[in-house]
C-alpha cells in the first residue's frame, strides 16, 4: 500500500531522482559552452538533496513501504556523507574532465544515480532493497570507471570492474537466496528470529558465507581486493574519488545493515571469525604492497585495502560501539580519500596525469599550499595525530580491545607502523626532494575547487583537534 | 590569566607559527615575528615560577574542559615541579635556537624552518603541560611531524633516512604505549592519569603495560639497544634540530618514565628495575667507547647523549631498588633528583655542544674531525666556550654536569656500590672522548689553510653560547633553587612507588 507517509519518508530519495530526470534532459539541450550550467546544478541537486536529509531525519527510525526501507540515523549520517563526498567530487573534477574532454553531463547523472543507490543500500530494511541499491550503485560505477572510452587503461579498469563486479554481486544473490530458502524472509528486521528457528542450519551458514564474499568483494578487502589496484589506476582520477569516498561509505552501510542482522548469537561468532581473518589479510597485504608502489593511485588503492582492515575491525567487535568507531572510520576515510584525490585532480592537467609518486617531487618549491595539503592527507591516513584520522584508529583499536581481541589490535598497530613508511614517502618526495627540471607542476587555477579542497583538508586537521561531536553522532546512530 | 597561562604557552608559539608563515620567505619579517612569538612565550613561561607552589605535591595551574565528552577525555592540563623545570628548559631553548638559525637558513625557506620550530616548541610544551593521557599521546606522536619536516628539510646529505628512520623508529615505540592506554583506559573508563595512578592492576597485566611504556620511552630517552636512530638523526639534523632534539627532546623519554612507568605501573616497574638499570649501565661504559672511535664531531656528542641519559634512567630505577629492597627513602630521593637534574643539565650542556659545533660547521662546511684543529689560535672567544661546555659535558665539578651525575652516583652506592663503580666510570671515559675532542679540534698547531681563515664568533653566536654558559655554572656551583622547584613533586612520587596497586 503506497501512503503518503512512506513518500515523505522516501522524499530526498523521490527528489533526488526527479531532480536527476530534469538534469539529463537539460544537458540533452544545451551547448557544449554552457555545460557550466550542468555543473552547478547538479551541485544544487546534491546540496538541496543534502538538506533533506537532514531536516527530513524523524526523531526515531521509520520504515517504510513495508520494512523494505528504513529511515534512521545510521542511514541519515551515511548518506549525508556520502552527498558530501559526492559535492567534493563535482568541484574537485570540473578542470580536470575538461581537459581531458570529458566533461560530459552524464558524469554528473551516471554520480548522482550513484548515489542514489548508496542512499538506498544504507536505508535498506530488506534483502531486496540491499540488491537494488547496489546494483544501481555498481552499474553506474562501471560506466563511469570506463567514462574515458579512448584509453586503454580505462577500458581494461572498467572490464575487470565488471567482471569481478558481477561476480561479487552473483555471490551476494546467491547467498540472499539461501538465506531466503533456510529463512523464509527477505525481511532484515525478521531475519535473526527466523534464523534462530532454521531447520536448515547448514544452508544459512553457507547462505551467510556467500553474502559475505560479496560484502568484501565491495569494500575490497583482501582477498577479494585484486579490483581496486587496476581500477583505481585505470579509471579517470574523478571517478576513483567517487569510489574510494561515497562507495567506501555505502560498502559499509551494506555490511551493518546484512550483518547486523544476525547477531547476536551462534551465527554472530562465525562471521566474527571471518571477518576477523579478512582483516588481518587485508591489512598485511594492502600495506605490505603498498610499498613497493611507484604509481600514486595505486599506492592509494592499497592503502585503501588496509583502511578497509581497520573498518572491518570495528564491525567484528559487532556492539553499538564498535559499530560506531567502523562508521566514524569510513566517514574519515572518506574525507581523506578526498583530498588525496582531489590533489592529484588539482595537479593533473592536459596530457599530464599527475600520478607517479615521482610528479609530486619537490612539490614544496612550487606549490607550498598543495604540498601542505596533501601532507595534511598523508599524516591522517598514516593515523598520526593530531589529524582525523588518528583518532579513527584509536577508536577502532579500542573497540578490537574492548572485544578482547587484543592480537588483533597488536595486528593492527603493526600494520600501521608498516603503512606509516609509504606515506611519509610521499611527505618525503613532495618536501625534500628537489623538483624535476622542466617538468611544470602546478595546481589548476580553478577557484572553487582551491577553497573546497583547503577546507576539505583543514577539515582534516579541525576534526583531529575537535571530533567529540561527530564521533557521539556516530554513537547515537547505534544506540537505540 | 594565571588560569589559562599553560594553554597560553601551549598555543602561543603555534599560533604564532602562522604569521610567521605568511610573513614569507623574503625579507627578514618571518624571523622578526619568530623571535617576538618565542620570547614571549620564554617570558610567559617565566610567570610559571611565581604562580608554582613548589612545597605542593598535587598538579597546580590546573585547566580542564570536556574534549571528548562522550568518551569522558579532558582537555587537562597541570604542572607540578618536574614539568615547570621542563617547560622552562623548553623555552629557553626555543629562543635559542631561533637566534642561532638566524643567518644560516637564510637561503632556504627561512619562514617555514621557524615556523616548525614554533610548533615544535608548542608541543613539546603541551607534553609537559598534559594531565589527560590521550591528550599527552597526541602531543607525544604529533611532534614526529615538525621534527620530520626540520630533519628532512634542512638536514645533511643522509637526511632523508636519518629523518625516516627517527620518525618510524619513534613511531614504533609509541604505538604500543597507545594499545597500553587504550586497555587502561578499557579498565578505568578514562585517561585522567591521576585516577590512573590509582587504578590496581594484577602483576601481569602491569608487566605488559610496562614493556609497552618501556618500548616507547626507552626509543624516545633513547636507551641501548634501540639508540641507533639517534646518532643518524643528530648527524643529519640542522643545528637547531640537534639543539632542541638533544636539549628537549629526548627529556620526553625520562619524563614519560617518571609520569607513566612510575606511578602506573609501579610493581612491575620494581620487579624489572633491575633489567632498566642493566640498559642504563650499558650506555655508560660501552656508548662511552662507541664515542671514543667517532670521527664525526655530531656522532660523538650523540653518542655521549645516549650515555647521560642512561644516568637519568639509572637514577629513575634506582630509586626502586632502594624504596623496595632496602626502604632506603631519601637516597632514592637522591636518585630521582640526580636524574631530574641530570636531564635538565644534559639540556643546556648537550644543546650548547651542538651549537658549538653548528658554529664550526658554518664557517667550514665540514663535522670531520680531522677537518680542524688549533682553533685557539683563530677563534679564542669560540675556544672559551667550547672548553668550558666540554668541561660540563665531561662532569667537572662547578658545572651543571657534575650536580646529577653525582647524586645518581651516591644514590646507587647506597644500593648497591658496584653499580655506582661502574656508573663513575663514565667521569673517566667521559673525559677521555670529550677532552680527546677538545684537544683534536681546538689546541695545538693551525693545521690546514682553511681552519687559519675562520673568524671567531659574531655577536649573535656569543650571546646564544653565553646565555648556555651561565645557566651551565648557575647550576654547577648553587643546583639548591632547581632542586628545589622540583623537590616537592620528586617526594611525592618517590612516595608512590612503595605503594603496591596489586
Amino acid at each position: 500500500m503506497l501512503s503518503w507517509n512512506d513518500i515523505l519518508i522516501l522524499l530526498p530519495e523521490i527528489y533526488l531522482v526527479a531532480a536527476v530526470c530534469v538534469l539529463l534532459l537539460m544537458d540533452a539541450f544545451i551547448r557544449e559552452e554552457q555545460r557550466n550550467a550542468t555543473h552547478w546544478l547538479a551541485i544544487a541537486i546534491t546540496a538541496i538533496t543534502g538538506f533533506l536529509v537532514v531536516t527530513g531525519q524523524p526523531p526515531h527510525a521509520l520504515s517504510a513501504f513495508g520494512g523494505m526501507f528504513i529511515r534512521d540515523r545510521v542511514s541519515e549520517i551515511l548518506s549525508l556523507f556520502a552527498l558530501i563526498s559526492v559535492l567534493l567530487v563535482f568541484v574537485f573534477s570540473r578542470p580536470y574532465l575538461k581537459d581531458r574532454k570529458l566533461w560530459h553531463g552524464e558524469f554528473y547523472v551516471l554520480t548522482l544515480f550513484a548515489v542514489l543507490g548508496v542512499m538506498l543500500l544504507v536505508s535498506a530494511g530488506s534483502l531486496i532493497t540491499v540488491y537494488l541499491g547496489l546494483e544501481l550503485l555498481t552499474l553506474s560505477s562501471y560506466a563511469l570507471v570506463a567514462f574515458n572510452r579512448d584509453s586503454r587503461l580505462s577500458s581494461e579498469a572498467a572490464i575487470k570492474y565488471f567482471v569481478l563486479g558481477a561476480l561479487a554481486s552473483g555471490s551476494l544473490l546467491y547467498g540472499m537466496s539461501m538465506i531466503y530458502g533456510a529463512t523464509g524472509t527477505l525481511d532484515l528486521a525478521h531475519l535473526h528470529a527466523a534464523a534462530m528457528q532454521t531447520d536448515m542450519p547448514n544452508l544459512l551458514r553457507f547462505g551467510l558465507i556467500f553474502m559475505i564474499v560479496g560484502i568484501a568483494f565491495k569494500l575490497g578487502a583482501a582477498p577479494f581486493h585484486m579490483w581496486l589496484p587496476d581500477v583505481y589506476q585505470g579509471a579517470p582520477t574523478a571517478t576513483v574519488t567517487f569510489v574510494a569516498s561515497a562507495s567506501k561509505l555505502a560498502a559499509f552501510g551494506m555490511a551493518y545493515r546484512l550483518l547486523s542482522a544476525f547477531g547476536p548469537g551462534d551465527l554472530l561468532h562465525q562471521w566474527q571469525l571471518m571477518l576477523a581473518v579478512l582483516a588481518v589479510l587485508s591489512l598485511v597485504i594492502g600495506n605490505l604492497v603498498a610499498i613497493v608502489q611507484t604509481n600514486i593511485k595505486r599506492l592509494l588503492a592499497y592503502s585503501t585495502i588496509a583502511h578497509m582492515g581497520y573498518l572491518l575491525l570495528g564491525l567484528v567487535n559487532a556492539s553499538p560501539s564498535g559499530y560506531a568507531a567502523a562508521m566514524f572510520y569510513a566517514i574519515s576515510y572518506a574525507l581523506m580519500s578526498t583530498v588525496a584525490f582531489g590533489v592529484i585532480l588539482a595537479m593533473s592537467r592536459a596530457g599530464f596525469e599527475c600520478e607517479e609518486i615521482d610528479d609530486f617531487k619537490g612539490l614544496n618549491e612550487r606549490s607550498r599550499w598543495m604540498a601542505f595539503l596533501m601532507m595534511l592527507a598523508m599524516f591522517s591516513l598514516a593515523g598520526v595525530p593530531p589529524l582525523f584520522g588518528f583518532f579513527a584508529k584509536l577508536l577502532i583499536l579500542k573497540a578490537a580491545i574492548d572485544a578482547g581481541m587484543m592480537w588483533l589490535a597488536i595486528v593492527a598497530i603493526v600494520a600501521a607502523i608498516v603503512g606509516l613508511y609509504y606515506y611519509l614517502r610521499v611527505v618525503k618526495v613532495m618536501y625534500f626532494d628537489k623538483p624535476v627540471e622542466g617538468v611544470e607542476i602546478k595546481p589548476q587555477n580553478d577557484m572553487p575547487m582551491r577553497w573546497m579542497l583547503s577546507l576539505n583538508a583543514l577539515a582534516l586537521l579541525a576534526l583531529g583537534l575537535y571530533w567529540g561531536p561527530l564521533f557521539s553522532w556516530c554513537q547515537q546512530a547505534f544506540a537505540g | 590569566m594565571s588560569n589559562h597561562l599553560l594553554s597560553l604557552l601551549i598555543w602561543l608559539p603555534m599560533a604564532g607559527a602562522v604569521p610567521v608563515l605568511i610573513a614569507g620567505a623574503r625579507g627578514s619579517a618571518s624571523r622578526w615575528i619568530a623571535l617576538a612569538v618565542a620570547v614571549a612565550t620564554f617570558v610567559a613561561s617565566l610567570f610559571l615560577l611565581p604562580a608554582y607552589h613548589t612545597d605542593g605535591a598535587v598538579m597546580q595551574l590546573v585547566e580542564s574542559t570536556p574534549w571528548i565528552a562522550s568518551l569522558h577525555v579532558n582537555y587537562a592540563l597541570g604542572v607540578d615541579g618536574i614539568s615547570v623545570a621542563l617547560i622552562l628548559l623548553t623555552s629557553f631553548v626555543g629562543v635559542l635556537v631561533i637566534v642561532g638559525a638566524w643567518d644560516v637558513i637564510k637561503d632556504n625557506k627561512p619562514h617555514q624552518y621557524m615556523a616548525a620550530m614554533l610548533v615544535l616548541e608548542g608541543l613539546l610544551i603541551g607534553v609537559f603541560c598534559a594531565t589527560d593521557a590521550l591528550l599527552f599521546y597526541v602531543f607525544f606522536e604529533a611532534m614526529l611531524i615538525p621534527m620530520f619536516i626540520l630533519i628532512g628539510i634542512w638536514g645533511g646529505p643522509r637526511r632523508v633516512y636519518a629523518t625516516l628512520k627517527f620518525f618510524i623508529y619513534t613511531f614504533l615505540g609509541s604505538i604500543f604505549m597507545l594499545v597500553g592506554l587504550i586497555y587502561l583506559y578499557h579498565k578505568a573508563g578514562t585517561f585522567d592519569m591521576a585516577t590512573l595512578a590509582h587504578l590496581p592492576l594484577t602483576m601481569k597485566e602491569q608487566s605488559w603495560l610496562f614493556f609497552a611504556f618501556l618500548i616507547a620511552f626507552a626509543i624516545k630517552i633513547p636507551m641501548v639497544p634501540v639508540h641507533t636512530w639517534l646518532p643518524d638523526a643528530h648527524v643529519e639534523a640542522p643545528t637547531g634540530g640537534s639543539v632542541v632534539l638533544a636539549a628537549v627532546m629526548l627529556k620526553v623519554g625520562g619524563y614519560g618514565f617518571l609520569r607513566f612507568s612510575l606511578p602506573i605501573v609501579p610493581d612491575a616497574s620494581a620487579h624489572y628495575a633491575w633489567l632498566v638499570i642493566v640498559l642504563s649501565l650499558i650506555p655508560v661504559v660501552y656508548i662511552g667507547y662507541v664515542a671514543l672511535v667517532q670521527e664525526d664531531m655530531k656522532k660523538l656528542v650523540a653518542y655521549s647523549s645516549i650515555a647521560h641519559m642512561g644516568f637519568v634512567t639509572l637514577g629513575i630505577f634506582i630509586a626502586f631498588m632502594l624504596v623496595r629492597d632496602l626502604g632506603n627513602v631519601d637516597a632514592a630521593n637522591l636518585g630521582v633528583q640526580g636524574a631530574m637534574v641530570q636531564m635538565m643539565s644534559h639540556g643546556f650542556v648537550s644543546g650548547a655542544m651542538f651549537s658549538c659545533i653548528g658554529v664550526m660547521y658554518d664557517r667550514l662546511h665540514t663535522r670531520m674531525i680531522k677537518d680542524y684543529g688549533g682553533l685557539v689560535n683563530v677563534m679564542p672567544w669560540f675556544t672559551f666556550f667550547m672548553v668550558f661546555f666540554a668541561m660540563a659535558n665531561c662532569g667537572l665539578p662547578g658545572t651543571s654536569g657534575f650536580v646529577g651525575e653525582f647524586m645518581v652516583i651516591l644514590a646507587s652506592f647506597s644500593a648497591n656500590p658496584w653499580i655506582a663503580l661502574i656508573a663513575a666510570f663514565t667521569l673517566i671515559i667521559g673525559a677521555a672522548y670529550t677532552l680527546w675532542l677538545v684537544k683534536r679540534v681546538v689546541w695545538g698547531k693551525v693545521t690546514n689553510e682553511k681552519v687559519a681563515a675562520m673568524k671567531d664568533i659574531n655577536g649573535r653566536e656569543a650571546f646564544v653560547l653565553t646565555a648556555f654558559a651561565v645557566v651551565v655554572l648557575a647550576i654547577g656551583v648553587w643546583p639548591q633553587p632547581l632542586v628545589h622547584l622540583m623537590g616537592g613533586s620528586i617526594d611525592h612520587l618517590v612516595q608512590q612507588l612503595a605503594i603496591s596497586k596489586i
